[in-house]
């Protein structure tokens, strides 16, 4: 298996993750596949994006790495170091890796006020109440909450988007060295997420953050990304630099993500639909490449084996960091550079 | 949302938080506005204060008869309420009666309020195995009905106030702990849990300041629901002798000892089972206003 080989030390380090779920329905169990193989560097102060349809096991690599859920398989590295599995460890890697969820009102404690909710972390790792307010409102008045009028209130009186503020300031309150974006901007008005992702921007610049920025608006994770990772029904379809992502999509599956995106531009608007149907359902993936059966490309190998993630061959705008796992991309194609960027 | 207007028409100085009014402020504030709970609380206090005082209250002696002076009626001279079957003062006996009565109506609640609401909790947070070791067991209790529960295991155990309180405990336990679980399972998937657990919190510390808190409400609710129900059992295992043993003195078994009386003086032998009425009655109103107090957010 090929990894993407970065100049700077890697602050994350995901290599082999498999999760399966087994759901019990009607007696019988059903394994689902809901990550295979999944890795990934991401280097110190960078922003790893993640895109894909619902259902591509996002948010399950999300709480792998956060340790939310255990993996069957796989190692997740922090700074090159491997997290151990003792209590302890988990509690120091914890405070390392921090996440901001969608939903900014189901992620606050409602019986909760504001500064509670911040403190809450910092306490637990034996700062003491004094301390953990002092850094609870120096974070509020970063985010642009100012102190003295939220820190007493209770999550429903604020809007969503100063939930989603709390949210960030209460993940930042314990000094994480990477922070998990899961979905973080989705659910905010246009106007909102633009300044939401403003301050997200300028605290990775102050603070050195590293980023893993989960997303489905591909706008949005073009512009904040340095590196982007395709997702298909669990597995890895392509990763590499933002750039040649977005410029040179080397898989079907992105090349499909990205003619769907809309675009205001009358020129270059989608006429027929890139992609049709549903994903299939990660119960019963299909053999091969688990996108071969929506793909325009498929060949008899594509439902007979995997593809492994190598660098697309030919087209020299690539860039060298640029993976892909699509037989016909590493065999160089006659699609390969068919105008379905955007 | 006073709170609200005062800090931005005063901004206050920064050290100084302009706190919110909590969940529980707001409840209370819209249960005073209820004017039935108000009622049924002012005449549950009234009653409980008049037990707890009965000593200093009572006009008589509650284990004093005699049979000169049986059955008098209600406004007898001496005894406004009349007397019982062994010419013991009536309102003498209400008084200590309700000490024992509310007793084995509360205790039982607030021991089960305890245990079932722990057990549900744990089911509920650790899921799993834990969870249907423990949901299983509780169905087996709840499988028989309440009251034939309570009788057959205050049988097993013998008359008394202690294997009352201890039955009525048991039998109250299973409707606790489904209550807490199915409160507790909602929670535990939101987000600020799996935020809390993501600090690297341990799992009571996480229970303790995040779970409790939104499982504590329902779990009240329906517990003050039980109230009624857990005195009415109380005073129906009295009544068929049993809880409280004769000459104590406690409304099921005063009802069950004036039964006698009901042709020759229905008021008198009435009163006990009026207070088992009332209070039982006052209980399950408050028990209402509460839960709609605590539903408007």
């Amino acid at each position: 298996m090929s990894e993407i080989a970065h100049p700077a030390e890697p602050a994350l380090e995901v290599v082999g993750l498999h999760k399966t779920f087994h759901l019990r329905s009607g007696g019988r169990t059903r394994a689902v596949q809901a990550v295979t193989d999944v890795s990934f560097r991401v280097g110190a102060g960078r922003t790893l994006g993640i895109v894909g349809e619902s259902g591509c096991g996002k948010s399950t690599t999300a709480r792998l790495v956060m340790g939310l859920i255990e993996a069957d398989l796989g190692d997740v590295r922090l700074a090159g170091r491997e997290v151990g599995r003792s209590a302890a460890e988990m509690k120091a890697f914890r405070r390392r890796v921090q996440m901001v969820f969608q939903d900014s009102a189901a992620s606050l404690n409602p019986r909760l006020t504001i500064e509670a909710s911040i403190m809450f972390g910092p306490v637990v790792h034996g700062l003491s109440r004094a301390e953990a307010k002092t850094r609870a409102h120096r974070l509020l008045d970063r985010v642009g909450l100012d102190p003295a009028r939220f820190a007493g209130r209770h999550p429903h009186e604020l809007s969503g988007g100063q939930r989603q503020r709390v949210n960030i300031a209460r993940a930042l309150a314990m000094e994480p060295e990477i922070v998990i974006l899961d979905e973080s901007v989705s659910a905010l008005d246009k106007s909102i997420e633009a300044q939401v992702l403003g301050l997200l921007s300028d605290l990775q610049a102050e603070m050195g953050l590293t980023y893993l920025f989960i997303s489905h608006d591909l706008n949005v994770v073009r512009w904040i990304s340095d590196e982007v990772m395709v997702m298909y029904l669990g597995r890895v379809a392509e990763i590499g630099p933002a750039e040649a992502i977005f410029e040179a999509p080397a898989h079907p599956y992105t090349r499909a993500l990205l003619a769907s995106m809309p675009s205001l531009d009358p020129e270059a608007r989608t006429l027929a639909a890139p992609i049709t149907g549903d994903p299939p359902s990660p119960i019963d993936p299909p053999s091969g490449c688990r996108f071969h059966p929506r793909c325009a490309h498929a060949a008899a190998i594509c439902a007979a084996t995997a593809p492994e993630l190598n660098a697309p061959s030919g087209d020299g705008r690539l860039e060298d960091l640029h993976r892909v796992a699509c037989h016909m991309a590493a065999a160089g194609a006659s699609w390969a550079g068919e105008g379905a960027g955007p | 949302m006073t709170g609200i207007d005062a800090a931005s028409l005063t901004p206050p100085p920064p050290v100084v938080v302009a706190a919110s009014p909590g969940y529980w402020t707001g409840v209370g504030r819209r249960l005073s506005r209820d004017p039935v709970s108000m009622l049924c609380l002012a005449v549950l206090v009234a009653i409980v204060v008049a037990a707890i005082l009965a000593p200093w209250l009572a006009p008589a002696d509650p284990s004093i008869g005699s049979v000169v002076r049986r059955l008098k009626p209600i406004g007898t001279p001496g005894y406004p309420l009349g007397t019982d079957e062994l010419g013991r003062d009536m309102l003498t006996r209400l008084l200590w009666g309700g000490r024992l009565s509310l007793l084995m109506g509360i205790a039982p609640v607030a021991m089960a309020l305890l245990v079932g609401g722990t057990l549900g909790t744990i089911a509920g947070y650790v899921g799993g195995k834990t969870n249907a070791v423990i949901m299983r067991a509780t169905d087996v209790v709840f499988a028989f009905p309440s009251i034939l529960l309570a009788v057959a295991i205050a049988g097993a155990l013998g008359p008394g106030v202690a294997n009352t309180l201890l039955a009525l405990t048991i039998v109250l336990i299973p409707p606790i702990v489904r209550v807490s679980e199915s409160a507790t399972t909602q929670v535990r998937d939101l987000d600020f849990v799996e935020a809390a657990r993501a600090t690297g919190a341990g799992a009571i510390t996480v229970v303790r300041v995040h779970v409790l808190g939104n499982v504590m409400g329902p779990v009240l609710v329906y517990a003050s629901s039980l109230l009624s129900v857990s005195i009415i059992l109380a005073a129906g295992l009295s009544f068929i002798g049993l809880g409280a043993r004769p000459p104590t003195p406690e409304w099921g078994l005063m009802l069950a000892t004036l039964r006698n009386a009901i042709w020759s003086q229905p008021l008198l032998a009435a009163l006990p089972g009026g207070l088992i009425f009332v209070v039982s009655l006052a209980f399950n109103l408050l028990s209402d206003g509460l839960r709609s107090a605590m539903e408007v957010e």
